[in-house]
């Protein structure tokens, strides 16, 4: 059996299927859910991070630029000597312990006339603190032209440097906040210098560093320039800005995210990592410094529990799934096999077999209703065949009854012809074409004594076994009636009588009785209700004219009148029943008694036997295929006379009656 | 089986040890003649020689780096030694003392060392053009060098003042000079409108400072009549007098160098970043791709017939000339004097 052909298959692949789509829609819109949630609470976590690791070194930050500032002011408002000016910057350092060193850095002259140069700078060295002079370390390039000195004084307001390695003189990386100081030369305000505080880059970035995010994540600190400051890419830290990375890594992306840090913006991004690693990053400016924190989460590490559960649910739904298809073809089971046996049973009795045993189905649902009604239906069929059986049996018994009816009947009736091969003066021919097995139809023909022949047709009311078995007894009465009595109204009236007699079925026969005086040509004769014969003669073809007499059998006193005419030799008396004149074709039109005188008219004269055939073939032409509906009977006799010249020799052939 | 395994291991060890032996044997003979003859080889062929480049080790020196390091010096009989360079070490100075045979200078610093009084050669001119450019903010609304007059526009000191000053004279413009040292951030923060820039260096590093070339108008000093071609090898003329050869030789070494670092990028980063970090340079190695690949440009210009290495006598003339009128120098040498082909035709 294919697999579309079995209801088990079926029911467990669409049910299967079914339930595997609708779980793992379900499935991932937990998985996609928890994720939204899971990023709404993280981007919180990673702000409230984020924005408390910025307000700590912002808090750092701010007490140093305050601290310059204050120094700075109080330059600017007090006159200082070397003396003081040096406790000053000492004490400053001291007493901050978030400073690393701090200088003031006078322009060209401005301490004094005598020196051009004058950067008194304290600074802390192992623990203690120690003094240089910044004309003086800087071996190459003087302080006048250092970050730390120069772009505060060209832009006349507090600036953090870009860390930097703070060669010959602090020796450390550091970051300088730097605040200009003037002086006042009448009117206008005069660059005095620069003050300075330094902070050691190395315990920002241990704090930066120091803070956990989950097991692989990480904090990160930018320059205003994207460098790298604190980073667990050691390498890159102080050597690489992220816009480096970027074209390293040739990721424009990466330069655009860069671009907004640098800018002072902040946001909660979805992203591949320096380390790289997909992560979210939260980042954030420092103002201060125009620094940028960053607060990565590795997504694998978030997505963990996530991902834990939704494995579990899962292998639940798994579980489940083949728990399902296990329930369904145990149902599919429970359904199809009495079903599957079911089919075997019927396409046992399909083949024919009536007694093949029905499976017993217990249960109650569709399965056993149907079961059930295989079972009437099959016994029905059973009791069908066996009616029919019987039926057929029957009707073979009756039909081959009949034929035998039809041999009888036909053997009843004169076949042989030329009947009186010895008598030259007439010439009788007859036929009859019964339309069922048997006919009602008769016609007969004897001698009364020598000179005398009687003929007559006969048609009885109704079709079949019962006319025929009428007929019988008519045509027994009447050969019987007319070899006695030798008349026909006599004959007609006798054999009415008999026949009236316990007529309870009421059948009736037409008869149209003649006797013929063969040395006279003189022909007597009576009608019982039959069409009127036809005279062929020298005049031509006509309807014989004559008193239509009531039918024969229903009434017991009728009386018929005998009527006669005198047939001339070479004249011919043609007699037929309503067979041939009401014979239909497929348009129901009739056959009709202008037809078949006119068809006669036309008919060859001599032969009776071939003038018979003739009018046979133009009523079967007429019918054109139509059933035949009524026995056709035909009885065509020919007076030649006594007379030698009339006489055909025996050209005649022997013909036999259609049976 | 495991102990059939075992036993034929040793059988096998034993065999090896034996063979060993004879072949240590044989090595150490070898090795003995191997270091005897190239002992003497280097004796007899190796001159010695010391170069100093303008500035401390990065991709702008790769060809010279590159070619001591892959043997290339040697080959062309020179056991060369590259001296310290970077801030306070004066490469014509080093020439003077004679702690350095050869020394990378531009073209314009030779000039006014020659016209001073000291005897430098230009043996090979390997920066054919300046790469010399200055960088404004578009923001800052300054689009033509003429809208440079009246701002401030950071300079180098000494010699690297000449090209952006023979510009400013040239439109006849006047600028706030600020100094420079060594990095951009004076620019980036908006101390000065007009930056000085080196195509190869600190224009990478602006751009790497998050400013999108978009952002920035750039001026190349390279106009015509303007150009200034940069790095040259130089020698003091007693130098060469003393051994043209060696000169020779060290410019085919050289040169032989920079086509090899070109035709192997990768490899000469690696050497340069190795030398960097051997003078204890923080070592951009993207930086350093962006400055050999601009090294290139400079080097090789146009098209490939153009044989590197050679002073056009056309570029030497423009220069003489631009920095006579500047008042730069007082006068310039012959071209051929200058770059040293009297000697080779005198002798």
């Amino acid at each position: 059996m294919r697999w579309e052909n079995s209801i088990a298959i079926k029911l467990v692949l669409v049910i299967s299927l079914c339930s595997t789509l609708i779980f793992a829609v379900t499935l991932g819109y937990n998985y996609y859910h928890s994720r939204v949630i899971l990023e709404k609470e993280l981007e919180n976590n990673a702000r409230n991070l984020a924005m408390s690791l910025v307000y700590r070194v912002e808090t750092e930050l701010a007490a140093v630029a305050k601290v310059t500032e204050g120094v700075a002011s109080s330059l600017e408002t007090g006159r200082f000597s070397e003396q003081e000016l040096l406790s000053l910057i000492r004490t400053t350092v001291e007493k901050n312990p978030g400073i690393y060193g701090s200088t003031v850095a006078f322009e060209p002259y401005a301490f004094n006339a005598a020196s051009r140069l004058y950067a008194p700078y304290f600074y802390r060295e192992k623990g203690k603190i120690a003094f240089s002079r910044l004309e003086n370390s800087y071996q190459y390039v003087p302080y006048l032209y250092w970050d730390w000195y120069q772009i505060p004084r060209e832009l006349g307001k507090l600036e953090w440097s870009e860390p930097y390695f703070d060669e010959g003189a602090g020796n450390i990386l550091m970051s300088t906040c730097s605040v200009p100081f003037y002086g006042k030369s009448g009117t206008t305000k005069k660059l005095k210098g620069i003050v300075t505080a330094d902070i050691s880059l190395d315990s920002l970035t241990k704090l930066v560093s120091s803070v956990k995010v989950l097991k692989t994540g990480y904090a990160a600190l930018l320059s205003r320039n994207g460098m790298l400051l604190a980073h667990p890419l050691k390498d890159a830290v102080m050597n690489e800005t992220f816009f480096s990375i970027a074209e390293a890594r040739n990721d424009p992306s990466l330069r655009k995210l860069g671009k907004k840090m640098v800018r002072g913006e902040s946001g909660f991004i979805h992203y591949k990592s320096l380390v790289g690693f997909s992560s979210w990053m939260y980042y954030a400016p420092i103002r201060s410094t125009g620094w940028t924190l960053a607060i990565v989460f590795p997504e694998t590490e978030l997505l963990e529990n996530v991902r834990r559960l939704s494995m579990t649910m899962a292998a639940m739904g798994f579980a489940g799934i083949l728990l399902l298809i296990a329930a369904v073809v145990y149902i599919a089971s429970t359904i199809t096999k009495p079903l599957r046996s079911l089919a075997a049973a019927t396409d046992e009795i399909a083949s024919g077999n009536f007694n093949a045993e029905l499976p017993t189905v217990r249960s109650k649902d569709e399965v056993g209703v149907l079961a059930h009604d295989f079972h009437v239906m099959m016994e029905s069929l059973k009791e069908y065949i066996k009616n029919l059986t019987e039926t057929t049996a029957a009707k073979e018994r009756i039909q081959s009854e009949l034929k035998m009816a039809t041999d009888i009947q036909a053997s009843l009736l004169p076949r042989l012809f030329p009947a009186f091969p010895d008598r030259s003066e007439f010439d009788i021919y007859a036929s009859m074409d019964p339309a069922k097995e048997v006919g009602g139809d008769f016609y007969d023909f004897f001698f009364i004594d020598d000179t005398h022949l009687c003929f007559l047709i006969a048609d009885v009311s109704g079709k079949g076994v019962p006319a025929a078995l009428y007929m019988m007894v008519a045509k027994t009465l009447l050969k019987s009636e007319g070899q006695r009595l030798g008349e026909p109204d006599q004959i007609l009236n006798c054999v009415n009588k008999i026949l009236a007699v316990d007529n309870d079925s009421c059948m009736f026969a037409t008869v149209f009785c003649a006797i013929l005086n063969t040395e006279t040509g003189d022909v007597r004769f009576a009608n019982a209700g039959h069409n009127p014969p036809l005279i062929v003669d020298s005049q031509g073809t006509r309807y014989l004219a004559l008193k239509p007499g009531f039918v024969l059998g229903p009434m017991p006193d009728t009386v018929y009148e005998a009527e006669r005419i005198i047939l001339q030799p070479g004249d011919t008396l043609f007699l037929y029943t309503d067979g041939v004149t009401e014979a239909q074709n497929r348009e129901e039109e009739l056959y009709g008694e202008p037809r078949l005188r006119d068809a006669l008219q036309r008919a060859p004269k001599d032969d009776v036997a071939e003038m018979i055939h003739c009018i046979r073939a133009e009523v079967t032409r007429h019918a054109n295929g139509a059933p035949q509906s009524d026995d056709v009977t035909m009885v065509a006799i020919k007076y030649r006379g006594v007379d030698a010249q009339y006489r055909i020799p025996t050209r005649r052939h022997m013909n036999k009656a259609v049976s | 089986m495991h102990e059939m395994t075992m036993i034929n291991t040793t059988q096998r060890n034993h065999k090896i040890w034996r063979e060993l032996k004879w072949i240590s044997a044989l090595f150490s003979l070898l090795l003995f003649c191997a270091v005897a003859s190239s002992a003497s080889a280097a004796e007899a062929v190796l001159k010695k020689a010391s170069l100093m480049p303008l500035w401390s080790p990065q991709s702008q020196f790769a060809g010279y780096y590159v070619a001591l390091d892959k043997g290339i010096f040697a080959r062309h009989g020179i056991d060369l030694k590259i001296i310290k360079a970077g801030p306070g070490h004066s490469p014509v100075q080093a020439l003077k003392d004679g702690t350095a045979d050869f020394a990378v200078i531009w073209l314009t610093t030779a000039l006014q060392h020659r016209s001073a009084g000291t005897k430098l050669v230009n043996v090979a001119q390997i920066i054919q053009r300046s790469s010399m450019m200055l960088i404004s903010r578009k923001s800052s609304g300054i689009q033509t060098i003429a809208d440079m007059n009246g701002k401030k526009v950071g300079m180098w000191g000494g010699d690297l003042s000449i090209p952006p000053r023979a510009l400013f004279n040239k439109h006849g413009i006047k600028v706030l000079e600020v100094p420079l040292a060594h990095t951009v951030n004076l620019f980036l923060r908006g101390g000065i409108d007009v930056t000085s820039a080196m195509w190869y260096n600190e224009y990478h590093t602006i751009i790497n400072s998050g400013v999108d070339p978009e952002e920035l108008n750039v001026f190349s000093l390279n106009e015509p009549g303007m150009n200034f071609p940069e790095d040259g090898i130089y020698a003091l003329e007693t130098t060469i007098h003393n051994d043209p050869a060696l000169a020779k030789a060290f410019v085919a070494a050289s040169l032989e160098g920079w086509r090899y670092a070109f035709a192997h990028p990768e490899e000469a980063l690696d050497i340069v970043i190795k030398y960097m970090r051997e003078a204890q340079l923080p070592a951009n190695r993207i930086h350093q791709k962006w400055m050999l690949d601009r090294m290139r440009d400079l080097i090789m210009p146009g098209t490939r017939q153009e044989m590197p290495g050679i002073l056009k006598e056309k570029d030497y003339e423009a220069v003489g000339l631009s920095m006579r009128k500047g008042g730069l120098i007082r006068n310039y040498p012959d071209y051929t004097v200058f770059s040293g082909r009297s000697d080779a035709v005198g002798k």
